[in-house]
Formats: structure tokens, C-alpha cells, sequence
């Protein structure tokens, strides 16, 4: 972690606030801190924020502030965050149907890492994961929290489509396809849980900062946790973190 | 009220406005037309608000039959539009009446051109803007491009006169060849002195990869002083992303909202306009501003659009 958060260029409306050069929990946290802050003030000429592992990128309006103003803003925002309570983290429950047709590479990863099938599920099923994240497609999460015990690499020869729902394994990320598109991610299982729904306020289930936990379902259940969400009546479990 | 049916669609028609803003924190791409100019000038001539959705259409193909008489204004790229096989004026509000074939057979100058038509093209909003966004099939006409047997809809037109005319000093020339002004940064520091020399003196061609989501450009390698991968943050609009074999890629309209490569400097947002009517083939160069002179252009330009839109609805 920087002392100082670092301002750096991204063009004539935009700017990063960079607080550290590693995939640390700490840096996460200190990056959210200044995006709830954010998202509670007014502030002239802010039109958006990404936030992501180390940094957040602020676009603005230079036709409604001057980068100074803003940057100089920001920077005592922080500050003021740093003693700021802010309400504890959610943790969601992402039910998921393991191995089989739903997750065609488990066998491969249980294999590369010496363990049963049932010993990576277990492994997978047991940790809390922290959403770094959401980024690069909508509403496509960043987990970190994986056990190192099945870390396995990329497909040699990614797929041209990976169904929506997939949950998978590259390197030593765990991460669910919250849309259908290609990929090189080892795929373990599949959960019926939709994380992006553009008619939806705010469209994505997951959220940067909070967490998700995996739970392993039948084939029936994730049957009949599809259909009630089609008919609306399915509530995705979330509680807040202890 | 129904107003076009596509005849053929050409390879990429789609409906775009001037964005999808505030949900990039939830990996929800920008979009929006690319040649915003183009596209503002278009809705302002026809009496929309400038940022009415319109059609962008992309080199060629695009044929539309005209169901009710109305008034459309075509701008941007000079695709050689026609009204039952003679020429359409272009940068004017003209009368098209049913029944009329209205066709984009080739390329003369430019990339993309917009169709606007009074009352704005009328689908649904999502997130707040009827932009498509291919990749996640989002927005516009069921987040798709447009197919030949689709019908398209208009809002609500307002009063407006025929045969407004944008002058002719506020036409754009579209070049072959670009000045790009940059901002360096986020992660210059991330290439050697050597590295950022070989960017900012050599021309660059953009190569056939290039589409709404960025331009992969082909020229001298820029060497990174270790390697070229970053952890992930945000990218903004004109980014210049150096991946690992080290050609520059500038991301554009449907880019991705995070990356994990070097981004060696952003191009300033009037010129990103340039990109957008650049095609493969072109040669573009970078030339490094400073964040206060790139403002100082982003106001002139943005002045010059507020005196142009003042006179348009002045009733000239």
C-alpha cells in the first residue's frame, strides 16, 4: 500500500486514484471505503466510478470541474473515510451442482491436484471468497480467496462458449460466468443463480467489497431453483458477514 | 408508428446513441455511437435532442424501405447514400417518402454513417440508453445488429423545418492518415524511454482487427521495461493499451470496462471522433498534449457544437 494514493493520467475525463500495486484485501477494502463515500455525496462533475482491485477510475465532466478541483476533493474524501464506519459486508450463497455435464473439467483439477473429485468440492464448497471485482464483462465477478489445493491451470485450448452460470477455476482464481461467452476456465460446476439482469436496479447480483460462499446442490434442485426464478419466487440467500 | 424495413442490413448496422453511463462499476460496457459528432449533428437537424438514438451503419449494405413519409438527416462517413438510386444530400434534413428505398452501396470517405430520423429511433432503454452492445446483446433492437426483415420504429417527431443544412465549415474532412494527440499515462512509467519514443514518433497503420470495440494498430514494437501485464483496472474511452506483443491497441465505444495490460496513454476525446471514421489501411500518429491543453480542446470543440446547435434551432 502507497502512503499517499497515487493520482494517475487516463485522458481529457478521466483519472485513477491508485492506492497500492498488489491483489491484497486490504487495498479491496480501502478502494470501496472511497466508493461508498462516493456513491453518498454529491459531487459537481463526477459522472462515474470504476472501482477494482487497487484503484478506482473516476470519469468526469471537465466542462463542470477542473481535474484539481476534483482530485483535491477526493483526496480529503478519503482521508474522511478512513474513520468512517460503514456497514459490514454480504455474504451470498451461490448454490452450484458440481462435476458431471455441469462441470466437465472437475475430474481434470481433482486429478492435477492429486485429490478425489468429492476432495475439490469440498475444498471449493468450504472457503468465503472475497468479490475483488466486477469487471470486464456485465456483472462478471473477481473472487480471491481460493485454496492454493486446487489451483490448476488454464485449458491448453480455451472454449468457444461457456454457458452462463459456469463456475470455474484459472490458476488460482475461482470465478462464475455471469454471462455466456468464450473461455479458458477449468469448469467445475454450474449454478442456475443469474448475476446479471439488465432489468434489474442495480443489474448485478454481486457487488465489489462484499462476498459469495458456494453450496453444493443435486441436479433436482438446481431443476427447481431454475423454475422458481422463472416464475420470480426465488430469493438467492444473503446474510451479512460476521 | 413504423417507419423503415431493412432490406439488407449490410455487416454491421446497429442502433446507437450516446451511451450507457453510470453502471461500468457493474461491468456494463459504454457503447454508444462512435462518432458522437455525427451523430448529434444528425438528431439536431431532424429536431431530435442530440442524443436521440439513430442508426450507425458501418462501410456498407445497408438498404431500408421507407414505410411512412418522414424526415431524415444522414451524417458521418460519406457511404454514397441513395433515394431510389440518386444521390441523398448528406449533413441536410431531407424529405423521404413511402415507399422510397433508401440504400448505402459504398464506401466514398469515412467508416460510419448515421441515419436519424425525426422522433428518434424507438427501442426500448436499457439502463438508461437504446445503445447496443453486441458482445453482451444488449440494448438496441434485442442487442443485435440489425437483420434483413426487421422493422424499425419512430418516437414521437417534433415540429420541425424541412431542409436544415449544417454549413459547410462544420462538415468534418475525414483524413487517411490522423494526428492522435495523447495523454501519457496510466502506466507509462511501465515502459522504457526507448519504448515511449518508438509510440510517439512512428506512424502506425490500423490493422483489419478493428471494430467498435478497439483498433489493433501494426507498426513498430514498443518495448515494455519488464513486462506487459498489470493487475486489472478500469479503461478509459481512447485508452492505448500495449498487451504483450507489444503493438498498441486504442479502446474504443464497446471496449471492456477493466483490462489487465499496460495502458501507455489515452487519446483526447475530440480525436477518439478521428478513430471513429478511421479504417483499416490508415495510418494514424500520436502526439503527446498536456491534460490542460487537451481540456482547452475539448472546450473549443464543445463550444463550437453549443454556437452550431443554437443556430440549427434558431430555424436556420
Amino acid at each position: 500500500m502507497y502512503d499517499k494514493p497515487r493520482f494517475l493520467a487516463g485522458g481529457d475525463k478521466a483519472f485513477f486514484i491508485e492506492f497500492g500495486n498488489a491483489v491484497a484485501p486490504e487495498l479491496q477494502h480501502r478502494v470501496q471505503r472511497l466508493m461508498l463515500v462516493i456513491q453518498n455525496e454529491e459531487i459537481p462533475g463526477l459522472v462515474e466510478a470504476i472501482p477494482t482491485y487497487r484503484s478506482l477510475l473516476i470519469h468526469y465532466d471537465p466542462l463542470q470541474t477542473s481535474p484539481k478541483e476534483l482530485r483535491d476533493r477526493l483526496e480529503s474524501l478519503e482521508q474522511r473515510a478512513e474513520d468512517s464506519e460503514f456497514p459490514k459486508p454480504m455474504v451470498t450463497e451461490i448454490p452450484a451442482v458440481y462435476g458431471g455435464e455441469y462441470g466437465p473439467d472437475l475430474e481434470f483439477v481433482a486429478k492435477h491436484n492429486g485429490l478425489t473429485p468429492e476432495e475439490a468440492v469440498q475444498i471449493h464448497t468450504s472457503a468465503t471468497y472475497l468479490i475483488y471485482m466486477i469487471g470486464f464483462l456485465p456483472g462478471q465477478p473477481y473472487l480471491g480467496g481460493m485454496s492454493p489445493r486446487i489451483a490448476t491451470p488454464r485449458l491448453e485450448t480455451p472454449r468457444s462458449k461457456v454457458l452462463r452460470g459456469s463456475v470455474g477455476i484459472a490458476g488460482n482464481l475461482t470465478g462464475i460466468y455471469a454471462v455466456e461467452s468464450p473461455g479458458g476456465w477449468q469448469i467445475i460446476g454450474r449454478t442456475p443463480i443469474k448475476l446479471f439482469d439488465p432489468n434489474k436496479e442495480p443489474p448485478a447480483l454481486l457487488q465489489a467489497g462484499n462476498y459469495v460462499t458456494f453450496v453444493r446442490i443435486t441436479l433436482q434442485e438446481y431443476t427447481r431453483i431454475e423454475e422458481m426464478l422463472q416464475q420470480g419466487i426465488y430469493k438467492v440467500k444473503e446474510t451479512q458477514m460476521a | 408508428m413504423e417507419i423503415f424495413e431493412v432490406i439488407q442490413p449490410g455487416p454491421l448496422t446497429t442502433v446507437q446513441d450516446l451511451g450507457r453511463y453510470g453502471y461500468q462499476q457493474y461491468g456494463v460496457p459504454v457503447s454508444g455511437a462512435m462518432d458522437n459528432y455525427a451523430l448529434r449533428v444528425a438528431n439536431l437537424l431532424v429536431g431530435n435532442n442530440e442524443g436521440d438514438a439513430c442508426l450507425e451503419i458501418t462501410l456498407l449494405g445497408l438498404q431500408l424501405r421507407v414505410l411512412e413519409d418522414t424526415l431524415v438527416t444522414i451524417t458521418g462517413a460519406d457511404l454514397s447514400p441513395t433515394l431510389n438510386k440518386s444521390p441523398l444530400p448528406m449533413w441536410e434534413a431531407v424529405m423521404v417518402s413511402r415507399g422510397g428505398i433508401i440504400s448505402f452501396p459504398w464506401p466514398k470517405r469515412g467508416c460510419r454513417s448515421y441515419l436519424a430520423v425525426a422522433g428518434g429511433i424507438d427501442v426500448p432503454k436499457v439502463m438508461g440508453s437504446c445503445s447496443t452492445h453486441v458482445k453482451s446483446r444488449m440494448g438496441g433492437l434485442e442487442g443485435r445488429p440489425l437483420r434483413a426483415g426487421d422493422y424499425l420504429k419512430r418516437g414521437q417527431a417534433r415540429p420541425t423545418i424541412l431542409g436544415r443544412r449544417l454549413p459547410s465549415q462544420y462538415v468534418p474532412e475525414y483524413q487517411n492518415q490522423s494526428e492522435l494527440r495523447v495523454i501519457l499515462g496510466p502506466q507509462d512509467d511501465y515502459f522504457t524511454e526507448e519504448g515511449i519514443h518508438t509510440f510517439l514518433r512512428s506512424e502506425y497503420t490500423i490493422s483489419i482487427k478493428a471494430d467498435r470495440m478497439g483498433y489493433r494498430l501494426e507498426g513498430p514494437r514498443i518495448e515494455h521495461k519488464a513486462g506487459a501485464d498489470i493487475i486489472s483496472d478500469g479503461i478509459p474511452l481512447g485508452a492505448v493499451q500495449v498487451p504483450g506483443d507489444r503493438l498498441p491497441i486504442v479502446l474504443l465505444a464497446d471496449r471492456q470496462t477493466t483490462g489487465g495490460y499496460t495502458k501507455i496513454a489515452t487519446v483526447i476525446t475530440v480525436d477518439v471522433l478521428k478513430l471513429a471514421q478511421a479504417k483499416p489501411g490508415d495510418k494514424v500518429r500520436f502526439l503527446q498534449i498536456t491534460e490542460e491543453e487537451a481540456h482547452r480542446a475539448l472546450k473549443e470543440y464543445e463550444q463550437t457544437f453549443y454556437t452550431l446547435k443554437r443556430w440549427i434551432q434558431q430555424g436556420h
